[in-house]
């Protein structure tokens, strides 16, 4: 392949690749996201292919692997070109009838559209699925259109022309300016200004800088990164080079977990083919500038999405933050000026400097421009992941575009941020999704994990799980974090076990807010945020729980008890059989009774009545 | 030279000193226990952070990292800091109940109680003897494994360290193993006896052999 040198060259390739495609031919598309891939997706390409061949359409369809299309609950997902039609669920079974219905006659198989839970409607396109409805999908426009192993794909949709634009007709100054003047915004604790960033990289002295692309994305439940790594590689990759170009860089690294098979092998391969094309390597766009991308792999450590520990961990050093009073951008990587960003934002500079800065600046609200990225998951009906402009209600996301709380269950709270965000309670719902909103209500956006929890979440219980995580995932440098965070824990445990004593919640808010204050780095001064939160917005659960050794949720185990319902009781039995403990007694077709003495609370009879009539209390 | 304000008091600093050096130069006296002059500075136990007002905002920093500007108000005994630290300490007492050097320090801060669990450690993961071996003994035998609840001092692989030259730089500079405070009793105790005037270890000793500093005679003496 010949390398692409010249603006024209790349406009050239582009308009010979669209004249190829017929736009009209039949395409098959299957997302091959992790998620879609859990529920069979590989097979379901698998049984494409082999039918496309069986029935010798070769010619005649095309079929396609696709990144995430973010609609993760009705995966395998399949969307059929030229007309967009939106199959969820499929099966290998339900291929050969796609086939001969929809790609060759285009009719539609009725069974495999989505339908609307709330109106009852099936929908024929993915646009008009309300999962989609009321995103604004810009990063991720093109994860469900392009073939992430596939350079030509993403050339075709007019990939790398910002590249061109900023190499061949834009200075660094120029580039630096456009980003600050979108606003575009680091996805830190703090939202630092992204443009400010790479002024000061490009200000700091010495001719040796790097950029590092940062996807350690670690926390529970979040999972943006990953898609967007699996879906659209090429789109971080351009980002990158525009970056470097204009901080100065001529080696940059992309740092991403381990536990990241695909994105990490679709990243190679991305950065294989972009050095084939010339868009990677020396003299690029014959400019004179030289750039190229190094992966390293995380080690599985938490902490190591903090950009210091980062910084440490590429160095071959123990991933341990250090103190940035001088900061990654004058003394980062090798003590040399390193500019270090999320992957989502890498994506975002394409977007900006084709479509220019105002536009950008034109979407999201005063302070926090663009898009935002969640992975919605827990108790909400449609999981996923979802970009919505900033500024979009919690309410909107949550029960617009995620359809609303499961089994009909009543919202309780949403912890955005990740273990190190904070809980956001019902009467915050119209909360518009901003840096600055975030923040004020004791949360942040952070890596964008948004879990939904339902009434039958207790607040004093996440708490722990997320405290538990962190004292795991500290990397035990500092004394505030790492035994500040393992008292904390002490102190929820014992009163998730009733053990606990009013004093303690004193101590609990004075624990918090020190380790807030003092921690080293930011996993530390953010790792209080879901206590604080709690504390905050459900203080009186955590004081039924100590004053009256109750769980008003009914999960604490030693809080509760389990209790048959006499009025709904038939004596079927299915409990007492399962019973682990022989803990229920009672005669068939007679009320059946718990004895608390020898029950361990594991819930199996109440999952098995099939009358409902066991509850806690 | 850069121009800043410690508490009030307006002094002079070289330029990239930190502000824990300026201030002791000064005689402001800061805690701290993983700071050693001869070590590179580490900031991981937090009792030396200060207050910076730089103009724009104010903010705790690790006084041992932060290094001087010009025109920076530092308050090395605010009461954020003072609450901070004291509670810092508690969570270090907690772990190493027995350290004198705890013990001493928590007199001096006027802590009453130590209100969590009690633990019987024996290292407070401070990295004092990491570096004094790296860095001064030019050796390197130890360093830290795990994370989190798991991170300990310890020699690659856990076994007999071969460039270990058996020096004692580490026990040297330890400040919680080399001196144990025998005054407490009970556990969440503190004892203060080295630092009241009418000492307990009178009864004890029959001479006071220390009174302000922890010089380690009346263990030794004990120990006799």
């Amino acid at each position: 392949m010949k390398k692409i040198r010249t603006p024209e060259e790349l406009e050239a390739l582009r308009n010979s690749l669209l004249q190829q495609r017929d736009p009209n031919k039949p395409c098959v598309r299957v997302c091959l996201g992790t998620g879609c891939r859990a529920r069979g997706s590989v097979d379901v390409i698998g049984a494409f292919k082999d039918e496309i061949k069986r029935q010798g359409l070769a010619i005649k369809v095309d079929s396609k692997q696709t990144g995430c299309h973010g609609f993760c609950e009705r995966g395998p997902v399949v969307v059929i070109g030229p007309k967009e039609i939106f199959y969820q669920r499929v099966k290998p079974r339900d291929v050969p009838e796609i086939v001969s219905k929809t790609l060759l006659n285009g009719k539609v198989v009725d069974r495999l559209l989505y339908v609307d839970p709330a109106t009852g409607k099936k929908t024929l396109y993915e646009y008009e699925v309300p999962f989609y409805k009321k995103q604004r999908r810009q990063i991720l426009a093109n994860n469900g259109r392009i073939d992430p192993t596939n350079i030509l794909d993403y050339i075709a949709v007019g990939g790398y022309q910002a590249l061109a634009k900023a190499i061949t007709t834009m200075s660094c100054e120029e580039i630096i300016d456009t980003v600050e003047k979108s606003g575009l915004r680091g996805l830190g604790g703090g939202g630092f200004p992204t443009g400010r960033k790479w002024r000061l990289c490009r200000k700091a002295a010495g001719d040796t800088k790097f950029v590092i692309g940062n996807g350690d994305e670690g926390d529970p439940g979040a999972f943006s990164d990953r898609s967007l790594m699996e879906a659209n590689p090429h789109s971080i990759l351009e980002g990158m080079i525009i970056g470097a170009y204009a901080v100065g860089a001529n080696q940059g690294y992309l740092y991403v977990r381990a536990e990241y098979p695909l994105a990490l092998k679709h990243l190679q391969i991305a950065i294989d083919q972009a050095r084939e094309y010339g868009f990677l390597g020396n003299n690029i766009f014959s400019s004179g500038f030289d750039f190229g991308i190094k992966i390293n792999r995380g080690g599985g450590a938490f902490v190591c999405g903090e950009s210091s520990a980062l910084v440490a961990s590429i160095e071959g050093k123990m991933g341990e933050p250090r103190a940035k009073y001088i900061h990654t951008v004058e003394r980062g990587l090798w003590n040399k000026p390193t500019n270090l960003n999320n992957v989502k934002t890498w994506a975002s500079v394409p977007l900006i400097i084709n479509n220019g800065a105002d536009w950008y600046a034109k979407i999201g609200t005063e302070k926090s421009k663009g898009t935002a990225i969640f992975s919605l998951v827990g108790k909400v009906n449609n999981t996923g992941l979802v970009e919505v402009q900033m500024g979009t209600p919690l309410k909107e996301i949550i029960y617009d575009i995620g359809g609303g709380i499961l089994g009909g269950k009543k919202f309780k709270a949403v912890q955005t941020g990740g273990p190190s965000g904070g809980c956001i309670p019902e009467e915050l719902l119209d909360l518009p999704v901003d840096f600055e909103r975030l923040t004020e209500a004791g949360s942040m956006m952070g890596s964008g994990g948004m879990i939904v929890m339902d009434e039958d979440t207790c607040m004093v219980d996440v708490a722990r799980y997320f405290l538990d995580f962190l004292q795991y995932e500290s990397c035990g440098k500092c004394v505030p974090c790492r035994e500040g965070i393992k008292r904390m824990l002490e102190i929820v445990t014992d009163t998730t076990a009733g053990r606990g004593k009013e004093e303690d919640l004193e101590l609990l808010q004075e624990l918090a807010e020190t380790v807030k204050d003092f921690s080293l780095c930011g996993l530390g001064k953010t790792a209080p945020n879901t206590v604080l939160s709690t504390l905050r917005y459900f203080r009186e659960e955590y004081e039924s729980h100590v004053r009256d050794k109750k769980c008003p949720a009914g999960i604490c185990k030693d809080l509760i008890e389990y209790f048959i319902l006499e009025d709904k009781c038939t004596g079927c039995g299915a409990c007492l059989k399962l019973c682990p403990q022989q803990a229920i007694q009672g005669e068939p077709k007679k009320l059946h009774i718990i004895n608390p003495a020898k029950c361990i609370r594991c819930g199996i009879c109440r999952d098995a009545c099939p009358y409902e009539a066991i509850i806690t209390r | 030279m850069v121009t800043l304000t410690i508490n009030g008091a307006k002094v002079q600093a070289e330029e990239g000193s930190t502000i824990l050096e300026v201030a002791r130069f000064y005689g402001f006296d800061i805690p701290t226990i993983c700071y050693h002059d001869e070590l590179t500075p580490y900031g991981a136990c937090r009792l030396c952070m200060v207050e910076v007002d730089d103009g724009k905002r104010t903010r705790l920093v690790a006084s041992c990292l932060y290094p001087v500007r010009e025109g920076i108000k530092v308050r090395t005994h605010t009461e954020r800091v003072i609450k901070g630290r004291k509670l810092i300490l508690e969570l270090l007492l907690a772990r190493c109940p027995n350290s004198k050097t705890l013990q001493d320090l928590a007199s001096k801060m006027g802590l009453e109680k130590v209100r969590f669990k009690m633990e019987n450690e024996d290292c407070i993961l401070c990295g004092l003897c990491v570096r004094m071996c790296a860095e001064q003994m030019g050796s390197g035998a130890i360093g830290f494994v795990g994370r989190g609840q798991k991170r300990e001092v310890v020699t690659p692989f856990r076994t007999a360290s071969e460039i270990c030259r058996n020096c004692g730089a580490c026990m040297f500079i330890c400040p919680v193993v080399e001196l144990q405070c025998r005054g407490v009793k009970s556990p969440g105790e503190l004892c203060n006896s080295c630092l009241v005037f009418t000492p307990q270890c009178l009864e004890k000793y029959g001479q006071v052999m220390c009174t302000l500093d922890s010089c380690g005679a009346c263990v030794e003496k004990e120990e006799k």
